[in-house]
């Protein structure tokens, strides 16, 4: 086998200008379908770290009513939820595919904070001592909040960098006094998230796809919500899951567990349910969006690799008529049918194959361009490499088949006496 | 006996129209045997040798080559037979061209299933027994005619077949590299190899020691006389 493939190379590079010509169709093939996936594939990695955040894996477990988060900034507490027991929240804290989890009180807007004269209109978290662990947050500046605070409604804060841009101008927060309510808390620290979610924004679209709240978080120990709000606010919770693909597996337990907590007063749609945002569903509609369009470009190039393929059994027979004499000679020595099918087979398939790798390392060179130009992200995939160049190789063997057929068929003295 | 031929016809088609080339060839050759076949062009001469060699089928009659039917063979096992037992040797050498002589000679060692080391070897040893060892690396087209005569042979010779087969082997070759290849047939046959050499030329057929000649499609002189045939030859 070695020597019939190192044959065929000594083949195609006796005739480099013909070989060349006839691999192009392959080689315009293969490296469309490259670009094209390196494309899609990108674009779909893209929506999935803009739409999780990357490698954080948190999953949001909150109240939903109508499919939407139900919102206590202009909602009152509804009817038969109660706040999350102890047991409730060992039980959750157990599942196997949870890394931490943490319960929290949110307002995704107050009207009720200001610092001097500024208003605040970001968001309020009141927040238990996992909640920057398992959210994914780092203290910058300043302190995180001590257990003596978490436990005993102390009236201290913490900003993220974007409320401290949106409250103070240039002077140090760490130490000044904000109110919420009418209660003054104290400025203890600044918290930034660990690893930023920055969604890369390539068009409007995707900015509003993406952007949330521009104007800031704001925590407070949860035992403090009383202090500004009302205390039996219920409880969100924030799950990490120990991988990305068990953030739905973890959405589900513990919406589930959650729900059993509640008590039904409304059988209709309007009933409040502790739901998770399906981000994996959302980022594969939103893919799915993305890769259909493509799917059509991949077809297209297919039809090249077609092309391709008839060029290349155009090419072979040409080769069986000029090597005539040359079949007949091996022939005549005691070459089987067998092995001259296989030499010309052989010889198809490592021409193609040359063509499928020239074609993907241009597949690579295109997609690289078109990100530069477009900026469209690409990736490129192993898998794709390696299924191209074994497709480029089976288009070959299958346009190959008719020439090395009518090769091996060849009457040995027919061939011999062929001029 | 190596060679049996019993009423041999042989038929071409052009289109429905059967033409025939042989008729009623009967011929028998012995093991060791150097036989001349000698006729002018169109006789049939080249139609017999390629009965001989297993590349045709004759349309009826016997052949048994080393006491096997080949008429009941199938493509393969005439493939095996060719490599094992029959060597050729053609007028115009049909060396391939991008290979070195080396590989060429080794071919139908590949083509017996030998090992690449062990065919390297054997083609050596083969080359240096036609005096082409100083020439191993080259590419055919840097020969001489005669040289690339004398690579044909050796890699005819190098499966030790039984028979070598030649087709005019001297046709495209000056004198004395003719001369040369015919004193190759001589000591190739005086170590047992049975030679069927084609020819139109009567002095190369002379070296043979039993000429038979076709004309027509038929064997003129009976396949069995000996010895005298050079002098009759030499009046003719």
């Amino acid at each position: 086998m070695l020597e019939n493939i190192r044959l065929s190379l000594q083949g195609i590079l006796s005739h480099k200008v013909r070989s060349i010509l006839t691999m192009l169709g392959i080689i315009i093939g293969i490296a469309a379908i490259i670009a094209i996936v390196s494309t899609i594939k990108g674009t779909n990695e893209q929506i999935k770290n803009n739409l999780i955040g990357s490698g954080n894996n948190a999953v949001a477990v909150q109240l939903y009513q109508n499919d939407y988060p139900y919102d206590f900034s202009y909602q009152d507490t509804p009817d038969g939820i109660q706040v999350v027991s102890d047991d409730i929240k060992k039980q959750i804290s157990e599942f196997d595919e949870i890394e931490s989890v943490s319960f929290y009180r949110t307002r995704t807007y107050c009207d009720n904070v200001y610092y001097k004269k500024n208003q605040f209109d970001g968001a309020m978290f009141g927040i238990d001592s996992n909640y920057f662990n398992t959210a994914g947050y780092q203290i910058q500046k300043g302190r995180g909040f001590t257990s003596n605070e978490y436990n005993n409604s102390a009236k201290v804060v913490i900003l993220d960098s974007t409320a401290v841009k949106s409250l103070f101008s240039s002077e140090d927060p760490i130490g000044q006094t904000i109110d919420i309510g009418t209660e003054p808390f104290v400025v203890i620290g600044i918290a930034i998230e660990s690893n930023p979610f920055e969604p890369v924004i390539n068009s409007e679209e995707d900015y509003w796809t993406y952007m949330q709240s521009s104007s800031g978080k704001m925590f407070i120990p949860s035992k403090s919500w009383s202090i500004a709000y009302k205390y039996d606010e219920p409880e969100s919770c924030l799950a990490k899951a120990v991988d990305t693909d068990s953030m739905p597996t973890v959405g589900k337990k513990v919406s589930d567990i959650l729900n059993t907590t509640i008590q039904i007063t409304d059988n209709s749609e309007d009933q409040v349910k502790y739901q998770s945002e399906d981000i994996l569903g959302q980022a594969k509609s939103l893919q799915d969006l993305s890769s259909s369009t493509n799917t059509m470009l991949i077809w297209i190039a297919s039809i090249s690799l077609l092309v391709g393929g008839i060029g290349v059994m155009n090419i072979m027979l040409v080769s069986v008529t000029e090597r005539t004499r040359e079949i007949g000679l091996k022939k005549a020595l005691g070459a089987k049918k067998r092995r001259i099918l296989i030499q010309f087979l052989t010889e198809a398939s490592v021409l193609t194959s040359i063509g499928g790798i020239i074609g993907v390392g241009i597949g690579i060179g295109l997609a690289q361009l078109i990100s530069k130009i477009a900026s469209v992200p690409v990736s490129i995939s192993s898998i794709s490499i390696v299924v191209s160049v074994i497709f480029s190789m089976i288009v070959g063997i299958v346009f190959g088949l008719i020439p090395s057929v009518k090769a091996s068929n060849l009457n040995p003295i027919d061939a011999l006496r062929y001029e | 006996m190596l060679i049996e031929l019993n009423n041999i016809c042989k038929s071409y088609y052009q289109g429905k129209d059967a033409v025939p080339v042989l008729f009623d060839i009967s011929l028998n050759v012995d093991e060791g045997e150097y036989l001349a076949i000698m006729g002018p062009s169109g006789s049939g001469k080249s139609t017999l040798m390629n009965i001989i060699g297993l590349l045709d089928l004759q349309t009826s009659g016997l052949y048994k080559f080393d006491g096997q039917d080949v008429g009941k063979c199938t493509d393969n096992q005439l493939s095996v037979i060719r490599n094992k037992k029959i060597g050729f040797v053609f007028q115009n050498f049909n060396l391939l061209p991008r290979q070195s002589i080396v590989e060429n000679v080794a071919l139908p060692l590949l083509y017996a299933g030998v090992k690449k080391k062990e065919r390297t070897e054997r083609a050596k040893e083969m080359l240096v027994r036609v005096g082409l060892e100083e020439r191993m690396s080259f590419k055919p087209t840097q020969l001489s005619g005669g040289q690339k005569q004398r690579v044909a042979i050796a890699r005819a010779m190098v499966t030790h077949p039984r028979m070598l087969l030649a087709d005019e082997p001297t046709g495209a070759l000056d004198t004395n590299s003719g001369e040369q290849v015919m004193k190759l047939f001589h000591e190739l046959n005086n170590e047992g190899v049975t030679i069927v050499m084609i020819t139109h030329e009567h002095e190369i057929a002379n070296h043979a020691s039993r000429i038979v000649t076709i004309r027509d499609g038929r064997l003129e002189q009976g396949g069995f006389t000996e010895k005298d045939s050079k002098q009759e030859d030499n009046v003719l």
